[in-house]
Parts: structure tokens; C-alpha cells; sequence
């Protein structure tokens, strides 16, 4: 087989950062040239795996082992299936369009795309690892460059960038710390001899791990996973970390990097511990369903733009939660193409609002006003994000949250309920920021902003193309999303008479 | 030719959304372009719907046997989503009303919005209603029926808000989108209640499905899955409680509330229950609520529009009770006299607002009926438009609204008498306003500083040619049987109760009468009228407070409640959060106490360990010592 792929995808930025280094610090424009080029490749890489993947066969394709630290049996493993394809073309699109939302960059912009490449590098190692140690070691990886981004290019409002920073650091390492345990003790109990996730599967389907075991190690995952997808009560750090960050953070933070959470769930959580998750699901759902609704009433009387679509996020979360808490086939297509849609319209909502935080230093939504007059692109930016985030028809928002719904109506019937109230609240706090911010009576002091173009147009057009696409051909998505969850089809069935924490009884 | 039509009527709703991609993407700046791109699609799906109406009477198509055709849209699970076109009687109907009007208002909006700006977007969100009205009346299920409404929805918000610069109109936009959308929640509740019952979206499938169901389990679970689906049509069809929006969408331009807020979109909560009539028919009970929803709807908005004053609110409240009348129809049994009106008050009810567009337009803007008078003189088309509209509604044969609105009392009388006498008393208010609405503004003395003038040609046809459907709708459809041909379960009798026309034509006459006698002879002082029915005259003027509730309601409910949330948030949740960090500095700070790097505090430290140290040996030794020394 030619060219391995997925290593390209993955040394594409990480080669770009390495040029970048080498570069002086004065060629901004080299520098942002080789980003946009190496995201470029990746990009186009991943769309040609995405049109490649045999969906009729499944399982993972692409695939690529080198032996790594044979003692341990760690092996540089990748691959993708119809779980992680999606997420590897999230990944890539939204670091794509990042790149462009960090095209006019003046402070350090050397110091600014090594560390977003890294950046990158990292998130995307995590979609393709078929190794345990691996994914971990991406996972660490992303950490770092987040730390010092938002240290260095961050802004403070409502709390100090520093906060804000480290803040989202100590959740990450927090999550991380409870992620490594699990993955040790699983390690260990699944006979410490290999990393390998498919291993790790079968030892779980030959009941090597005891139903006590998976409880416990499910619990240290959700608490890992579950922070990262700021899942409440660990959600704090969410809105005021993006606040904090710059524009290309929050867009990666918020479009990929929370979906490490809910994909981990899946991918280990659920197919590793299935007692485990089987057993915690209940749980899953009551927070679930107070993620949807509780942020979804804090987004409404929030000012600050990064904080709308902050707590937006953390309820859209919820979604995703629930989705997975069903543990049905139909629930979990929703969860997966769920992180996808929210990917694609959180990334373009802030790309939209840091390219007017950048020109006019405005963000608060009482400041802002009659945008629509003079920056008719930026409107519809903020519009097609908006509507997505509504769920309204032919974007990427509507099937996703259809399937969920469908899939989680007659397990969780309650929280199902609740959380499908959130179509208003979402409604209310989404119009009353776009009516606020984009129309009303001309505004002199805007009428000197320019509006979108060149580069700056760059995210709105990516982004959209995929937020109209997959939303007027959802088979497109959930095609590739099924071939994945398909083959967890007998493993849910076997689920649904196993033991739950309070006999289920939410 | 009339088959290439039907099996091409997925057609009908691509070509105004290709009309919306090319304005949109191409040719907004241009406004003749723009205009004529979306009137010619319009005319090749008017062209394409009367194909479709001629093959379902050629053909024929029936009710209980539909044409459809439809695609894979998406699969998750074992669940496959499809999209399509389902055609009968029924639909045909549908999108010849919903096309004529759309190619009418299109016509009449390029002389209306020749001097905005923004005419180009105005037309490509024209040609996008269009084609999520087309795809919302062609649905073959409850999944594309939702996306089509939700997009009808969208539509609707973008063209009240169209003048976006005004706050009225922004405000107006959000306040329509979630009123629907709580409808909608109801309605999202309902159809996926109908999936996990049986499987199954699609209209067809249910109706075959849903006998043996009921034989076999009871209406129980259906009862709440019609009445959560109906809590849609409530919010999109304008009843009360959720009738709030449609007044303030007037802020949209007058086309858009002729098209939209009139005609089409509002009676797609109406169509929705017609469509699925297989389900609401039968279940006895949400007849009954729909029956008294819609009832308690036309009454009360009629007892509104009886002392608003701006021209388009009149209207507006008396869309609302034309909405009710039809939710009444389909409450008492009659599937019929529901659509017939239906059509009926789409071509004059968009004839009444277009005409309401012209007069505004050459008032400059002046809305208020109170401030205009004697235009008849001065528009004599708009003048002999408007009072052919207002004979419609009032049900004045042989006119439209007389055979609908007759069909609509029949059917109410052989179900209840109580529900025949609400809407016998609301066809005499709407009778009686729509009056007062025609002698207030177009008899009576010219004020004096009046700018208005006949309206240009653009304007001008499309007002004549809704005044002959007007006319000749009603007729043509009692004698050429439409009931034969949209109807549900056994056909109704095509007749006419001597007894109940007699009385509701009696009723207008009399209502023509006192608004003559208050408006134009002054017999009696309309002031002296509202200020003896005091309460009665504010409350109804106030629309009954219904909007300051809803406030209140929000101020509380989700507003304070949200910076209550917002508190806990802060304080509590992120208080922890904050406290553990303090916690764990403050435990850090203490050891690290010991490692500070001043060597003289290490040092210190040092010898006091190196004291504690001797001490301790010292003592140590002195009790081994004694120890040793009792053991001596």
C-alpha cells in the first residue's frame, strides 16, 4: 500500500511546525503560508479516506502498525472506522479553517503556528490511535501548546487570561489524571501485556475484566472523559476558557478537542467497560439532561459572546451525553453525528466572533449592534451558525438531534423530554444574540469595519460548505456513522439486560 | 402532459429554491434580474401544479389512492428518513392555491419594493418560502413535513425581520420564530411519539397501520400523540394561546403578510391536521379540543379586531379567526368545508392584504384606518378590490367566503349547537369589522393633506385577478364538487341549509348596516359606543393583556431564573472549584513553608532538629537508665 495516509495526516503539521522553527521570526508570511499549506494537505488527505472508506466492509480501514515499545506492547498503531472518520475530518477541516481565523496574527505569530500545528497534531493523533498509549500520549501532547496559547494570546474579560488558562489546563490534567488510572488498571487487568484497543475489546468480550472492575474503571473514564466534554458539575472551565483563548484555540477547543470526551466514551468506555457504561448510563442521563437545560438558561443572560456560545456548547453537550447514555445503535449515530454538527457551527460561531473581536475589540453583545448594515458576510456567518445551533432543516444541526431524540425518547423518557425542551431555550438565547448583535437601527462607529474577505472568508466558507452540506445530505454523514456503529449493534443488545446503578430507575 | 407533470412534481418546490440559490449566490445586487429570475420559476411550478391538479381529475387521482414517489434522505439505525411527494385531491388544491398566490405576490412585489434596496434578497427569501411552502404540502411524512415547517418557520422570521434596521421588525422576527417554536416542541414530542409507536413516519403507512392499532390497544397513547401534534398547528396556524406572533409579523413588508401571514404559511397548521386527518378523525376527544380551540379562536380574535386601529392589524386578528373557523371544521367532522375555506380565504384574504399594501404605500406609511379616509376616490381599482375582499369574508353570495363559510356552519350545527352559535356570532363581528374597516378608510371626506393616488400596473393586476378568484371560487367550487373530490370518510351532501345561509346573511346585512350607520352616517359616535363599553372596549383594545402575561411570564420564568442558574454557576459550581484550588494552595503553602531558600531559616531548622535530636537522645538515655538502673 503507497503512501501511508494517516501518518501523512498526522505529520503534516507536525513537518509544518518543524519548517516553521527553522524559519525567522520576521516571515509571517511564509509561516502562515506552510500552516495553511500542511492543513491544506491533511484536509484534502482526509476527504480523499472519507470518499475511500469502504462502508460496505466497515471496520478500520487505512490501517498502519509499527512495532513501537515491544515490553510494554505499545505499537504506533492507526486506523480509522466510521466512529473516527467523521471526527479525523473535524479535526482537520476546523484546523483548516483556524489556521485562516489566525491569518492577520501580529504577536509572535512564529511562536503563535508551531504550537498550533502541535496543536493540531495532537487532536488528530487521538481520532487515529489504535493504541491506547498512543492516544494518551496525543492526548498529552494538546495540553501543552492550550497552556501557553492562551498565556500568550488570550484576552481577559470577565476573568484574568492566567485564570482562564490555567483553569482549562487543570481540568484537562485533571481528566487526564483520572483517563490514566483507568487506562493502567485496564492495562493490568486485561493481562499488561498490550495497548492495543482491539485486544483490550476481546479481553473484555472473553470477560477477562469482572463486571466490579468495569464499574470502577468506567467511573475514572467518565470522570476524565466527562470533564472534557464539560460535563456538569466539571463544565466550569468551559465558557471561561474559551473566553480566555484566542480565536484558533476556542475554535479547536471547542470544535474537536471537547469530542476527545465523547469519543473516548465510546471508544473505551463503551466498548472496553460495557458493564461499566451500562451501569453508569442512568447517571449519564440525569447530567445529561442537566447540562441541556441548565446552560441553556445560563446562555441566556450571559453579555459576553464567547460565553454565549460557551454555555451553548456545554448544553449541546448534553446531547451528545444523552445520546450515549441510551446506549442504543439509533442514540449513539446521534451522539457521534452530533459532535460533528456542534464541531462545525461552534468553530464557525467563534471564527465569526473573533474576526469582530479582532477588528473592533468588541464582544459583549449590549456593545455590539446593526452589524448587518456594514458586514453582510459576517452576518451570514453568525446566521448559518445560529440556525444550525437552532436545528433548523437542511443544516448540519437537524438529523443529528432528530436521531438523538429518537433514540433516547423511549429509554430516558424524562431527561428525553427536558432535553428536547431545549429546542426553545436554545431558540430564545440564540435569536436574542443574533437580533441584538446583527440588526437594529445603523451604527456609525461599525460602518468603518470591513467586512470579510480574502483569507478571513476562508472559515465561513469551509465551514459552511459542510454545515449546508451534511445538512441537506445527511447520508453523506450518517452513512460513514453507521458502518461504525453497526458492529456494536450484538454488544448493545447483550447490554440491555445488564445491571444499572439504581435499577435505571430516572 | 399532464403526466410528465405529476411524476415531475418534485419539480414544483426545486425551482423557487433554485430561484433562492441564484439570487442568493448571483444576482442580489441586481434587482430586475432577481425579480424576474423568481417570477419566472414561479410560473414554470404554477405552470407545473395546475399540470398536476389536470392529472389528478384526468387521471384520476383519488384520496384513498395517492401518487406518490419519494427517496432515501437518511438512515440511522434500522430507521430510514425519506423525502418526496405524495399527491391527491388534497395536495393538488394545496399548491395550486400556494403557487397562484406566490406567482401573484412575486408580480406585485416588483412594483411594491421597486425603490428598496434590498429588493434582491427580498425576492430570493420569497422563492425560498416558496419552496419550503411547496415541500411542507407535498410531504409523505411527519419528518419532511417538520423540516419543511421548521423551514417555513425560518422563511417567516427572515421576512418580518426584512427590514432589519427597524427594532420593531427585529423584535417582531424573534418573537415569531420561538411563539412557533414552542408549537413546535409539542409537535417534535408527537411525531417522535408516532415513531416509537409504530415504527413509521409516513402518512400512508400510518393510515393503514392505525385501525388495527386502535382495535387492538385503544386511542389511549393516541389521544396525547394528535393532541402533542396539534400543540404544532396551534403555534403555527396563530390560535390562542400562541396566536401572539401573527399580529406583530405585520412588521414584515405588506407582500410578504399577503403571502405568508395570510394565505399560505399560517394555514399549514390547518393543512397539517387535514393531512393526517386518518389520525385526529379518529379520536373523538381532540376533535372536541380542536373543535373549541378553534371556535375560542375565532370569536375572541374577532372580538379584537373590532377596535384595532392600523389597517394590517385588522387583518391580522382577522386571519386569526379565519384560522379558527377552520380549526373548527375539522373539529366538527368535515374535512371539506375545512380546505374549501381554506382556499377561499387564501385568495381573499391576500386579495384584502395586498390591497392593504397599496393603500400604505400611498399613505406613505400612515397605517392607522383613522387617519385615512375617502379613498375611494383617489384608488378606485384598490377601492372596488377592497370591498369585493370585504363582501367575501363578510360571506355575502355569491361571493367566496359565503359557500365556505356556509359549509363551515353546516357542519358546526349537525355536531353542536353551541360551537353553530359561537361561529354564527363571529361571522357577524367579522362582518361587522370588516365594515368599519372599509368605510373608515375609503368613505367619508378626503383628509387634507391625503397623498394617495392609484397604484402602478405591477400592483394593480395581481389585485384584480385575486378579486376574481374572490368572486368565482366559492362558486366554481360548490358546482364543480369539490367536496367530491377532498373529503374524508363518506362524502358530504353538496347543499345549501336555507335556514343557516338565511341567518348569516341576515347577520352581515345587519352588521353592514350598524357599521354604516356608526362609520359613514355618524348616526351613532363610535367613541360614545367604547366609552360605554368601558372594560369590555379596553380589554379588547389591549388584545386582552395576553402580551404583557407573556412578559411577565418570561421576566420571571426565564430571565430571572436564568441569573438565579447563573449564580449558582458562579458561586457555587465554580465556588468549589475555586475553593478546592484555595484548599489545595493553602495545603501547599504550609509545606512549603519548609523549603522557602533561605539558608539561615534551613539552617535554623537544622539545629533546632539537631536540638530535638540530642534532647531526645538524651531523655531516651535517661529513661533507659533508669530502667536498666531499677532492673539493677
Amino acid at each position: 500500500m503507497g503512501l501511508p495516509l494517516l501518518s501523512t495526516v498526522l505529520l503534516a503539521p507536525l513537518l509544518a511546525a518543524l519548517a516553521i522553527c527553522l524559519l525567522p521570526r520576521e516571515s509571517r508570511d511564509q509561516i502562515r503560508l506552510i500552516a495553511a499549506g500542511a492543513m491544506t494537505l491533511a484536509t484534502v488527505l482526509t476527504l480523499y479516506a472519507y470518499a475511500a472508506y469502504d462502508t460496505a466492509a466497515g471496520g478500520m480501514q487505512f490501517t498502519e502498525s509499527i512495532p513501537w515499545i515491544t515490553d510494554l506492547g505499545v505499537t504506533y498503531a492507526l486506523g480509522v472506522d466510521g466512529i473516527s472518520l467523521p471526527m479525523l475530518l473535524l479535526t482537520d477541516v476546523i484546523g483548516l479553517a483556524s489556521v485562516f481565523s489566525s491569518w492577520n496574527i501580529e504577536k509572535r505569530p512564529k511562536d503563535f503556528f508551531v504550537l498550533l500545528m502541535v496543536l493540531i497534531a495532537g487532536v488528530t493523533g487521538t481520532f487515529i490511535a489504535r493504541d491506547l498509549f498512543i492516544f494518551l500520549l496525543c492526548y498529552e501532547v494538546v495540553v501543552i501548546p492550550i497552556y501557553i496559547m492562551v498565556l500568550i494570546w488570550g484576552s481577559t474579560k470577565r476573568v484574568p487570561k492566567e485564570y482562564a488558562g490555567i483553569k482549562l489546563t487543570i481540568f484537562l490534567l485533571m481528566g487526564s489524571a483520572f483517563m490514566l488510572v483507568g487506562v493502567v488498571s485496564l492495562f493490568l487487568e486485561a493481562g499488561g501485556q498490550t495497548f492495543d484497543m482491539a485486544a483490550l475489546v476481546e479481553a473484555s468480550r472473553t470477560g477477562m475484566l469482572s463486571e466490579d472492575f468495569q464499574i470502577f474503571a468506567f467511573l475514572l473514564l467518565l470522570l476524565g472523559f466527562g470533564s472534557l466534554l464539560s460535563m456538569f458539575p466539571f463544565h466550569s472551565w468551559s465558557p471561561d476558557g474559551y473566553a480566555g483563548a484566542p480565536t484558533a484555540v476556542s475554535m479547536i477547543h471547542a470544535g474537536v478537542l471537547k469530542k476527545i470526551g465523547g469519543y473516548g466514551l465510546i471508544r473505551l468506555g463503551l466498548l472496553v467497560l460495557p458493564l461499566g457504561a451500562k451501569f453508569w448510563a442512568p447517571l449519564i442521563a440525569a447530567l445529561a439532561m442537566i447540562n441541556v437545560m441548565y446552560a441553556a438558561y445560563i446562555a441566556m443572560v450571559q453579555k459576553d459572546l464567547k460565553y454565549i456560545i460557551g454555555y451553548s456548547s456545554v448544553s449541546h453537550m448534553g446531547y451528545v451525553l444523552l445520546g450515549f447514555a441510551a446506549l442504543n445503535a439509533v442514540s449513539i449515530t446521534g451522539a457521534i453525528a452530533n459532535m460533528v454538527a456542534h464541531g462545525i457551527m461552534a468553530s464557525l460561531f467563534f471564527s465569526q466572533i473573533g474576526y469582530i473581536y479582532e477588528r473592533t475589540h468588541l464582544r459583549s453583545v449590549p456593545e455590539l449592534a446593526g452589524l448587518a448594515h456594514h458586514l453582510p458576510r459576517l452576518t451570514v456567518g453568525f446566521m448559518l451558525a445560529g440556525l444550525a445551533s437552532v436545528g433548523l432543516p437542511g443544516l448540519i444541526g437537524f438529523v443529528p438531534e432528530f436521531t438523538i431524540f429518537v433514540g433516547t425518547l423511549s429509554v430516558y423518557p424524562v431527561c428525553a423530554f427536558l432535553a428536547i425542551a431545549g429546542i426553545i431555550f436554545s431558540a430564545l438565547y440564540i435569536l436574542r444574540m443574533l437580533a441584538k448583535v446583527l440588526f437594529g437601527p445603523r451604527v456609525e462607529r461599525f460602518a468603518a469595519v470591513p467586512d470579510e474577505q480574502g483569507a478571513d472568508l476562508v472559515p465561513l466558507l469551509l465551514l459552511g460548505v459542510f454545515l449546508v452540506g451534511f445538512g441537506l445530505f445527511p447520508e453523506l454523514l450518517m452513512g460513514v456513522i453507521r458502518s461504525g456503529v453497526t458492529p456494536l449493534e450484538p454488544l448493545l443488545a447483550q447490554l440491555s439486560g445488564a445491571p444499572t446503578l439504581l435499577g435505571g430507575g430516572f | 402532459m399532464f403526466d410528465f407533470a405529476l411524476t415531475h412534481a418534485w419539480l414544483i418546490p426545486l425551482l423557487p429554491a433554485l430561484a433562492f440559490l441564484i439570487i442568493g449566490l448571483g444576482t442580489r445586487q441586481d434587482k430586475d434580474t432577481s425579480a424576474k429570475i423568481a417570477i419566472t420559476m414561479s410560473a414554470l411550478s404554477f405552470l407545473l401544479a395546475l399540470g398536476v391538479a389536470g392529472a389528478v381529475i384526468t387521471r384520476p387521482v383519488v384520496m384513498a389512492d395517492p401518487f406518490v414517489m419519494k427517496t432515501l434522505w437518511a438512515k440511522v439505525g434500522d430507521i430510514e428518513l425519506f423525502m418526496g411527494v405524495l399527491v391527491d385531491p388534497l395536495t393538488a388544491m394545496m399548491l395550486f392555491v400556494v403557487t397562484t398566490v406566490a406567482l401573484l405576490v412575486q408580480i406585485y412585489s416588483v412594483g411594491y419594493m421597486a425603490h428598496d434596496p434590498g429588493a434582491g434578497r427580498f425576492f430570493a427569501f420569497l422563492s425560498l418560502f416558496a419552496s419550503s411552502m411547496l415541500g411542507l404540502v407535498l410531504s409523505v411524512n411527519f419528518m419532511q413535513m417538520y423540516a419543511f415547517w421548521e423551514l417555513v418557520g425560518l422563511c417567516s422570521y427572515l421576512l418580518i425581520g426584512f427590514y432589519y434596521y427597524k427594532d420593531s421588525a427585529r423584535e417582531a422576527a424573534k418573537k415569531a420564530f420561538i411563539t412557533t417554536r414552542i408549537g413546535d416542541f409539542g409537535m417534535l414530542l408527537g411525531i417522535l411519539l408516532v415513531q416509537l409507536t409504530f415504527g413509521t413516519l409516513d402518512f400512508l403507512e400510518l393510515k393503514a397501520l392505525l385501525p388495527t392499532y386502535i382495535w387492538e390497544t385503544g386511542g389511549g397513547i393516541l389521544t396525547v400523540i394528535a393532541l402533542l401534534l396539534f400543540i404544532g398547528p396551534i403555534g403555527k396556524s396563530g390560535q390562542f394561546p400562541l396566536h401572539v406572533w401573527l399580529p406583530d409579523a405585520m412588521e414584515g413588508p405588506t407582500p410578504v403578510s399577503a403571502l405568508i401571514h395570510a394565505a399560505t404559511m399560517v394555514v399549514a397548521g390547518v393543512y397539517l391536521v387535514g393531512r393526517a386527518y386518518f389520525l385526529f378523525s379518529a379520536l373523538p376527544v381532540v376533535l372536541e379540543v380542536i373543535a373549541w380551540v378553534g371556535g375560542f379562536t375565532a370569536i375572541f380574535a374577532a372580538t379584537i379586531a373590532i377596535t384595532q386601529r392600523p389597517f394590517k392589524r385588522i387583518l391580522a386578528y382577522s386571519t386569526i379567526s379565519q384560522l379558527g373557523y377552520m380549526m373548527l371544521a375539522l373539529g366538527v367532522g368535515s374535512l371539506t368545508a375545512s380546505m374549501f375555506h381554506l382556499m377561499t380565504h387564501a385568495f381573499f384574504k391576500a386579495l384584502l392584504f395586498l390591497c392593504a399594501g397599496a393603500v400604505i404605500e400611498a399613505m406613505h406609511e400612515e397605517a392607522d384606518i383613522f387617519k385615512m379616509g375617502g379613498l375611494k376616490e383617489r384608488m378606485p381599482v384598490t377601492f372596488r378590490c377592497m370591498t369585493i375582499g370585504v363582501l367575501a369574508i363578510a360571506g355575502v353570495p355569491p361571493l367566496a367566503g359565503f359557500f365556505s363559510k356556509d359549509a363551515i356552519l353546516a357542519a358546526a350545527a349537525e355536531v353542536s349547537t353551541p360551537l353553530y352559535i359561537l361561529a354564527t356570532v363571529t361571522a357577524f363581528l367579522t362582518a361587522f369589522y370588516m365594515a368599519r374597516l372599509l368605510f373608515v378608510a375609503f368613505f367619508g371626506e378626503v383628509k387634507p393633506d391625503c397623498p394617495a393616488q392609484e397604484t402602478n400596473a405591477w400592483m394593480r393586476w395581481p389585485l384584480v385577478v385575486l378579486a376574481a378568484l374572490s368572486v368565482v371560487s366559492g362558486v366554481w367550487g360548490h358546482f364543480a364538487g369539490f367536496g367530491e373530490w377532498v373529503f374524508h370518510g363518506p362524502i358530504t351532501e353538496e347543499h345549501i341549509s336555507w335556514q343557516i345561509a338565511g341567518t348569516s346573511v341576515a347577520l352581515t346585512l345587519l352588521a353592514f348596516f350598524l357599521a354604516y350607520e356608526i362609520y359613514v352616517a355618524k348616526r351613532w359616535s363610535s367613541y360614545e359606543i367604547s366609552r360605554r363599553l368601558g372594560v369590555l372596549y379596553t380589554l379588547s383594545y389591549n388584545k386582552y393583556y395576553i402580551d404583557e402575561i407573556y412578559t411577565v411570564i418570561r421576566n420571571t420564568f426565564v430571565d430571572k431564573f436564568g441569573a438565579v442558574l447563573y449564580w449558582f454557576d458562579l458561586h457555587i459550581v465554580d465556588g468549589i472549584v475555586n475553593g478546592l484550588a484555595r484548599f489545595t494552595g493553602g495545603l501547599s503553602g504550609v509545606l512549603g513553608l519548609a523549603e522557602n531558600g533561605q539558608v539561615q531559616r534551613y539552617v535554623t531548622v537544622f539545629y533546632c532538629g539537631a536540638i530535638a535530636l540530642v534532647a531526645y537522645s538524651l531523655v531516651f538515655a535517661w529513661l533507659v537508665l533508669s530502667v536498666l538502673g531499677g532492673a539493677f
